[in-house]
């Protein structure tokens, strides 16, 4: 009864877009670019919600074997080609693409908000060159982050792990004429590079330990009971399981992972690449860089929660590196005056927050924020991007001001996001992040540091948010654009759309979501059947509380009284300075790894291998060559004498040859017929002739 | 009177062909060829070719010899000069000479297979010929069998001529065809 | 007297072609006059020739005696060739020293 959802239209669609905007787009008129660019993403969104309802809404028909009414398509549900990609002894490696609960969710995100920024993009990046490589980019992007979801196995994950960082890469560094844009993308690449090394080292481990790195299997092989019946000539008998590995191996490879995670989604300390990132293009900064690309690390984890799960150590590094990152970015989003910037360090700190709920085995509430964060990060992003195109590319927030009569669609949507954010009930982050919040008290004595840090990084997040929505909107404008740009259609739409999103996202609740999602991320172990009310009420007013404060103090320090904020600054100028440089994080990478890795490559490398040891040994081969042929060409002297002389001397050769060592005949000096020698001689006598001329 | 006849003349052939190395002028070495020629022919009598013997003083000692003779003249060559030489010639070409003779010399001397000539006594002739003079038979092969290599050989005889003509011709030399 | 009919054997006729076939090489190797050095080209192919025409006797071929036949009509359209050179590249060189003559050096 299962009908075939083609999944695997739905990353090719993408790529189809991607090669066609990609090979012809500069000879493409622009609308039929646009049309190639947002039919893709449309038909992935289309056939991703066909895969929803056909796994979801029940089909009236009831099944005669079952005898209940039956989803027409049952989860997990993969897809599977026939021919293997790898099959080399014990490993076994298919192209398996795979949709159950989890994955449906990351989809639909993924598409849905994917989507959308492909209308906006439209409107921004009307005017700009590189129209169509830019849609082409976004298409290959979508590609591989499809393929990233729907993977069945760790190592087709991986391969749009890896491709989502090229695209990351070329995106960032989309105005590559900009020296900070390439050097951007080249960051980029690289710490993600480095995240990379650590999830491959995972995959061998799994590889090793498990024997095979397909999801599904993994999990089984932790469901599995040690011992099972066999049935062996008809006769029942227990039979030993296959041994899980030890803890500590489990651990290392979940560690291993974590790096992978960390430097995908911009965690201590791999984040340095995200706020450099932001010098490409808005709509990129939203798409990948918000909503979708930094959540692959939180995927990864929800992904392979079963072998989290059995190393509580690892478990336990995830919340508190997620902890640290959240309260950290927070604190230097505080003194950005790039209104790009301050977003970039909101993103880190709410990724911090879903491995902060990953930490403490909250799956459900992580992805949940998940969702509810790319509705309204991107937003953020959309809207930061409004306005920048409104002043004309300006992005300092001590330029802006009292753009709320300019973009009152812009305003509108903005204050939305500023107070999901800030987690204002009944918007959409409340519900989310008070749930991660729950679970870190609840997890045990060190969940209570944990809630406790990430109720300081909530009233962080409300006063930078704030501040930003000051500075931005409120107030007298502070400088007079040349231009009036206007923000056409195409970018007010998605805006509006995701404003809804983020106002009724978190209306399903935690509780019916996660019982959504449980069939493919397991009941968090130490959930009690009843969630204790009272507590959650009692830390939902701290939440709401200190979101008013930070709005409190925001207002304090830049609506009422501006000058107030400069003069708290002056107070502190060494806090200040520190804060406002990201504590010199960049700085201190570059002096600690970069330096020396440049001055490694260039001395060592470069002068010992390279022209040292290599070009010495190319000299030397070319030495050899020219002292050889500077020998040979002595024997070319043009003097008849001595090739004469060379002459006899092999044709003497030769006749010692023959007479020796020649024919397997038997011919030796005593049985040797003259005749031979009689027509050598004569052979050497014309030779020698015709030297004479 | 074979023996005698062969150490004379074999004699004659060595100190001939000693003469021309030692000599300078070329024309000193031109004569003392003849005298190898000369020689040689009445060798090729003692073996019973009597129409190469014939042939040789005709072609080599009346013609060949003549027109070396006659192109020293033309180059007024005169004695040798002590030129710096070539050390591979000396070095390397005399040890390859040595050996060359020393093989040669063993192969024929430790043969087995070789008899005697007998004075006097042509090349044996097969029954149906005409008449068995040397000369009869040499042609009836000549003529017969190898018609073909005879008459290319007249057109590589005319073939030298020219091109003889060609290259020693006055203007000859530096690439421009005068007329 | 027995001593005066005794029939030379074969190899001393092959002995001599031998000696005067080096002794052309040598000449060959040692000349430094264009024309003597042809002229021991010519002393080589007649050794050739005696120890074909001594061939010839000793296998009764009378092959052996028309092969040298073909031999001394090719020398002789050798040397008619080879002497228009030698006066060709003493027009150019002005000289008939082997070791002057050097054109084919790299």
């Amino acid at each position: 009864m299962t009908e075939s959802l083609h999944l695997w239209l739905i990353p090719i669609l993408p790529f189809a877009g991607f090669l066609l905007n990609g090979v012809l787009g500069a000879r493409l008129p622009k609308w039929l670019v646009s049309a190639i660019g947002l039919l893709a993403p449309l038909g992935s969104f289309v056939l991703v919600v066909n895969a929803a309802s056909a796994a979801l809404i029940t089909a009236p028909k009831t099944c005669a074997e079952c005898g209940s009414a039956a989803a027409s398509v049952a989860m997990p549900y993969a897809e599977t080609w026939s021919r293997p990609w790898i099959n080399l002894g014990t490993l076994h490696v298919d192209f398996s693409f795979v949709i159950d609960q989890l994955s449906l969710v990351m989809l639909l995100v993924v598409t849905g908000v994917g989507f959308l920024i492909h209308i906006y993009s439209v409107g921004y990046m009307g005017d700009e060159e590189g129209y169509a490589r830019f849609f082409s980019y976004l298409n290959l992007f979508l590609f591989f982050m499809t393929v990233l979801v729907l993977a069945g196995n760790v190592l087709l994950m991986f391969v749009g792990w890896e491709g989502v960082g090229l695209a990351s890469y070329l995106l960032i560094g989309f105005y590559f004429s900009k020296t900070s844009a390439a050097n951007a993308g080249k960051k980029a690449f690289i710490v993600n590079r480095i995240g990379d090394f650590g999830f491959l080292i995972g995959i061998f481990l799994l590889l090793a330990s498990f024997g095979t790195l397909d999801f599904a299997q993994i999990a089984a092989r932790f469901s599995a009971s040690p011992f099972h019946i066999v049935i062996q000539n008809g006769a029942p008998s227990l039979s030993h399981g296959p041994a899980l590995p030890s803890t500590a191996v489990i651990t290392v490879i979940c560690l291993c992972l974590l790096i992978g995670a960390a430097g995908k989604s911009a965690q201590l300390p791999l984040y340095v690449w995200l706020p450099d990132a932001m010098e490409g293009p808005t709509p990129v900064s939203a798409l990948i860089h918000a909503a979708t690309m930094v959540t692959a690390g939180v995927y990864l984890i929800a992904r392979t929660h079963a072998l989290f799960d059995h190393a509580p150590v690892a478990l336990a590094i995830v919340a508190f590196v997620g902890a640290a990152t959240a309260l950290f970015a927070a604190t230097i989003a505080v003194a950005q005056n790039d209104i790009k910037r301050v977003l970039a360090y909101s993103t880190i700190s709410q990724l911090g927050y879903m491995f902060l709920a990953c930490g403490v085995a909250a799956y459900a509430a992580g992805i949940f924020h998940l969702v509810t964060h790319a509705f309204f990060k991107a937003l953020l992003f959309l809207a930061a991007g409004s306005i920048i195109h409104a002043m004309g590319g300006e992005q300092d927030m001590r330029k802006m001001g009292g753009l709320r009569n300019r973009l009152p669609v812009t305003f509108a949507t903005m204050t939305i996001a500023v107070f999901t954010i800030s987690g204002f009930p009944p918007l959409a982050a409340f519900y989310s992040k008070d749930a991660i919040l729950y679970a870190a008290f609840v997890h045990g004595p060190a969940g209570k540091l944990l809630w406790f840090v990430g109720l300081v990084t909530a009233l962080l997040t409300a006063f930078y948010m704030f501040r930003l929505w000051y500075m931005t909107f409120l107030g007298e404008p502070r400088s007079k654009p040349e231009h009036h740009h206007s923000t056409p259609l195409s970018m007010l739409v998605p805006m509006v759309i995701l404003a809804a999103l983020s106002v009724c996202g978190g209306w399903i609740g935690i509780e019916r979501f996660s019982a959504f999602l449980a069939p493919s991320i397991s009941a968090p172990r130490a959930r009690a059947a009843s969630t204790d009310v009272q507590l959650e009420l009692v830390l939902t007013l701290l939440a709401v509380t200190v979101a008013l404060l930070g709005w409190f103090l925001a207002h304090r320090l830049y609506s009422s009284k501006p000058e107030r904020a400069a003069q708290l600054a002056a107070g502190y100028p060494a806090g200040y300075k520190l804060v406002a440089n990201k504590f010199y994080i960049d700085e201190i990478y570059d002096a600690i790894f970069v330096k020396p890795l440049m001055a490694f490559s260039k001395y060592i490398l470069g002068w010992v291998v390279d022209t040292a040891i290599l070009g010495g040994i190319a000299w030397l081969l070319a030495g050899i060559a020219s002292f050889t042929g500077a020998i040979l060409q002595r024997w070319q002297s043009g003097n008849l004498r001595s090739y004469a002389a060379w002459l006899a001397a092999g044709a003497a050769a030769i006749l010692i040859f023959v007479l020796l060592w020649g024919s397997p005949h038997g011919w030796s000096l005593t049985l040797l017929h003259p005749q031979t020698v009689y027509k050598v001689t004569h052979i050497t006598t014309l030779h020698l002739g015709q030297a004479g001329h | 009177m074979h023996l005698i006849l062969f150490l004379l003349f074999a004699g004659f052939c060595l100190a001939g062909a000693i003469n021309l190395l030692l000599q300078t002028h070329p024309i000193n070495s031109a004569l003392s060829l003849i005298v190898v020629m000369t020689s040689l022919a009445v060798l090729y009598l003692l073996l019973g070719a009597e129409f190469l013997a014939a042939a040789q003083i005709i072609v080599y000692a009346g013609a060949v010899m003549v027109l070396f003779t006659f192109v020293v003249m033309l180059l007024n060559a005169g004695r040798e000069e002590r030129t710096l030489g070539s050390r591979a010639a000396s070095r390397v070409g005399f040890p390859a000479v040595v050996a060359l003779l020393a093989m040669l010399a063993t192969v024929v001397l430790r043969s087995s297979g070789l008899g005697a000539a007998h004075l006097g006594a042509g090349l044996a002739t097969p029954a149906s010929a005409v008449d068995s003079s040397n000369l009869t038979l040499l042609s009836t092969v000549l003529f017969h069998e190898l018609l073909l290599p005879f008459e290319v050989t007249s057109v590589l005889i005319l073939i030298a001529i020219l091109g003889a003509v060609a290259l020693a011709r006055a203007g000859h030399g530096e690439g421009a065809p005068t007329k | 007297m027995t001593f005066l009919q005794h029939d030379v054997p074969f190899s001393w006729y092959l002995l001599l072609s031998a000696i005067l076939f080096s002794l052309g090489v040598v000449g060959f190797l040692i000349k430094r006059n264009l024309i003597t050095v042809f002229m021991s080209i010519e002393l080589m192919l007649n050794a050739v020739n005696l120890s074909f025409v001594t061939f010839a006797r000793e296998w009764d071929m009378v092959k052996g005696q028309i092969f040298v036949f073909f031999v001394m009509m090719v020398a002789a359209a050798e040397a008619a060739v080879g002497l228009a050179i030698i006066i060709a590249v003493f027009r150019a060189r002005a000289t008939l020293s082997v070791d002057r003559i050097d054109l084919m050096k790299l």
